[in-house]
């Protein structure tokens, strides 16, 4: 009973702060009106006793949106971020692209023949989840993710301004200027 | 070493860990009044009321308000680091007693300072102000700097217990202290707590270069706040890294919840005392640092624990 009303409050919280990213007049506010969003979700998660996946939710989540503020805030240039800006654009496709998708997907949900449960919840919920979405793949994932990552650190390290590279240029072998101001100072 | 077995506590309980926080955060507080007393030589007593006179005089003051604020944002962003410190609280257990003992305590524990990010950034974007948008934005690359360190240093102490409930964790160090095999781990989380708390090298994104950063348009209530969540998440930092890695409430003759007490004041002075020494350093600096070097070296011990845990078993 407890479970059925907080379930229906994080869902209310989920769906109007969801709306309120349309809503409201600027960049810092959309964003962590999703953050907000996305923790009712994660928290919709703890009931079911989903913990890992809820709290991990939590985290990923805010964490994306205090550094994805920063990237709308950079590229909507000065202006459009700092002062009060309509958060919709393209209204009309929009509405139609996002009610057929709403119409779809909540028919699907409805109408779809659900299967009945065949034995008892796994003991370890976040083990055997993991396990049936990617048991089959673990040997890829294992093999793609740190390439991946590596990438994407190598990438970073030879673009980053004042890095290891652009003051020691492309051999590591020049000495460095300790003359020239550090990065983020020129100007 | 006794034996300690952890256990929830009623919900009746949460105001005493609260109070426990906010008490252990002001005796904190007055250790670095005093010494700031002593260092310019004022009277050391007046230095240990430092806490309760900085907390009337901005009770009594007013709020300043700045053009054009997001003033929700605001408000937001100053309350969440104390809210969030509460959070953290939650999970930490006070010798044999615990408010929450989730099944994922470590996990719950990082989610809570990822919050942090958030709060500091807002606290800096709400008064519309340059100096505190600088220092929101240096909190947040400082953040990317110590936070996947800090997530390893989290995960060595959760693989050698093999589990994520707190509890796990302060029980399987019996007979030895995670400190003990795992420094590395030790040194970066309590370097990671240093970020959190906007602290001593890491304090940047307040820095006096700034005229405060986040804190410089804040006053009244609103600084409170600010400064009490700071010294809250420096205390709760503490308290989990003396769970983690200092045996939680183990030790000889005293009572558990006494030893989490006695241990969590010994490293909280330790930060206080520590960061009278240490210099200012550059979020771009730190970035490179954490990454470079911080970052390898505490895989490294991630995968020695890892391969202490499998040859054990």
């Amino acid at each position: 009973m407890l479970n059925d009303i907080v379930f229906w409050l994080l869902g209310v919280v989920a769906v109007a702060s969801g709306v309120a990213v349309f809503r409201v007049d600027s960049m810092a506010r959309a964003t962590y009106a999703l953050a907000i969003s996305f923790v009712a979700v994660g928290l919709i998660l703890l009931i079911f006793d989903l913990e890992f996946l809820g709290v991990i939710t939590v985290l990923m989540m805010v964490m994306e949106m205090a550094i994805m503020a920063i990237y709308m805030i950079m590229f909507m240039g000065m202006n459009p971020a700092l002062m009060p800006m309509s958060m919709v654009h393209g209204k009309r496709p929009a509405l139609v692209v996002a009610t057929g998708t709403f119409l779809v997907l909540a028919a699907g949900a409805l109408l779809i023949p659900w299967p009945e449960r065949r034995g008892a919840p796994a003991s370890h919920l976040t083990v055997s989840l993991g396990e049936a979405i990617m048991g089959s793949k673990m040997l890829v994932m294992l093999t793609v993710s740190p390439v991946l990552f590596a990438t994407i650190v190598a990438a970073l390290v030879l673009a980053v301004p004042g890095g290891r590279y652009d003051r020691l240029g492309d051999d590591l072998r020049r000495r460095p200027d300790f003359h020239r101001p550090p990065a983020g100072d020129e100007q | 070493m006794s034996n300690v077995e952890v256990v929830e506590a009623s919900a009746g309980w949460v105001p005493l860990a609260a109070v426990v926080l906010l008490a252990t955060a002001t005796a904190a507080a007055s250790l670095d009044g005093a010494l700031a007393a002593r260092a310019e030589g004022r009277p050391i007593s007046q230095g240990l009321q430092m806490p309760w006179a900085e907390t009337a005089r901005l009770f009594r003051q007013r709020r300043r308000t700045t053009l054009a604020a997001d003033v929700l944002l605001w408000r937001v962003g100053v309350a969440a680091l104390l809210v969030m410190a509460l959070m953290k609280v939650v999970v930490i257990p006070l010798g044999r007693w615990t408010i929450g003992d989730l099944s994922v305590g470590v996990v719950w524990f990082n989610a809570m300072d990822v919050v942090v990010w958030a709060a500091v950034w807002l606290a800096g974007w709400g008064p519309n102000s340059a100096h505190s948008l600088v220092g929101g934005y240096r909190f947040l690359s400082q953040a990317l700097a110590y936070e996947l360190p800090l997530m390893f240093a989290l995960t060595a102490p959760a693989v050698g217990a093999g589990s994520l409930r707190v509890g796990d964790v302060v029980a399987a160090q019996q007979g030895l202290w995670f400190v003990v095999w795992m420094p590395v781990a030790f040194l970066v989380f309590m370097a990671a707590v240093v970020g959190f708390s906007v602290w001593g090298p890491l304090s940047t994104p307040a820095g006096v270069d700034l005229a405060g950063g986040v804190f410089a348009e804040t006053s009244g209530v609103d600084r409170w706040l600010l400064l009490t969540g700071r010294w809250a998440l420096l205390t709760a930092g503490a308290a989990f890294g003396v769970t983690l890695f200092w045996g939680g409430g183990a030790g000889p003759l005293l009572p558990p919840w006494l030893w989490v007490l006695v241990k969590t004041a010994v490293l909280l002075a330790a930060l206080v005392v520590v960061r009278r020494g240490l210099p200012a350093l550059r979020p771009a600096r730190v970035i490179e640092v954490a990454w470079l070097v911080v970052l390898p070296l505490v895989l490294l011990q991630v995968l020695l624990i890892s391969v202490v845990v499998v040859v054990r078993s």
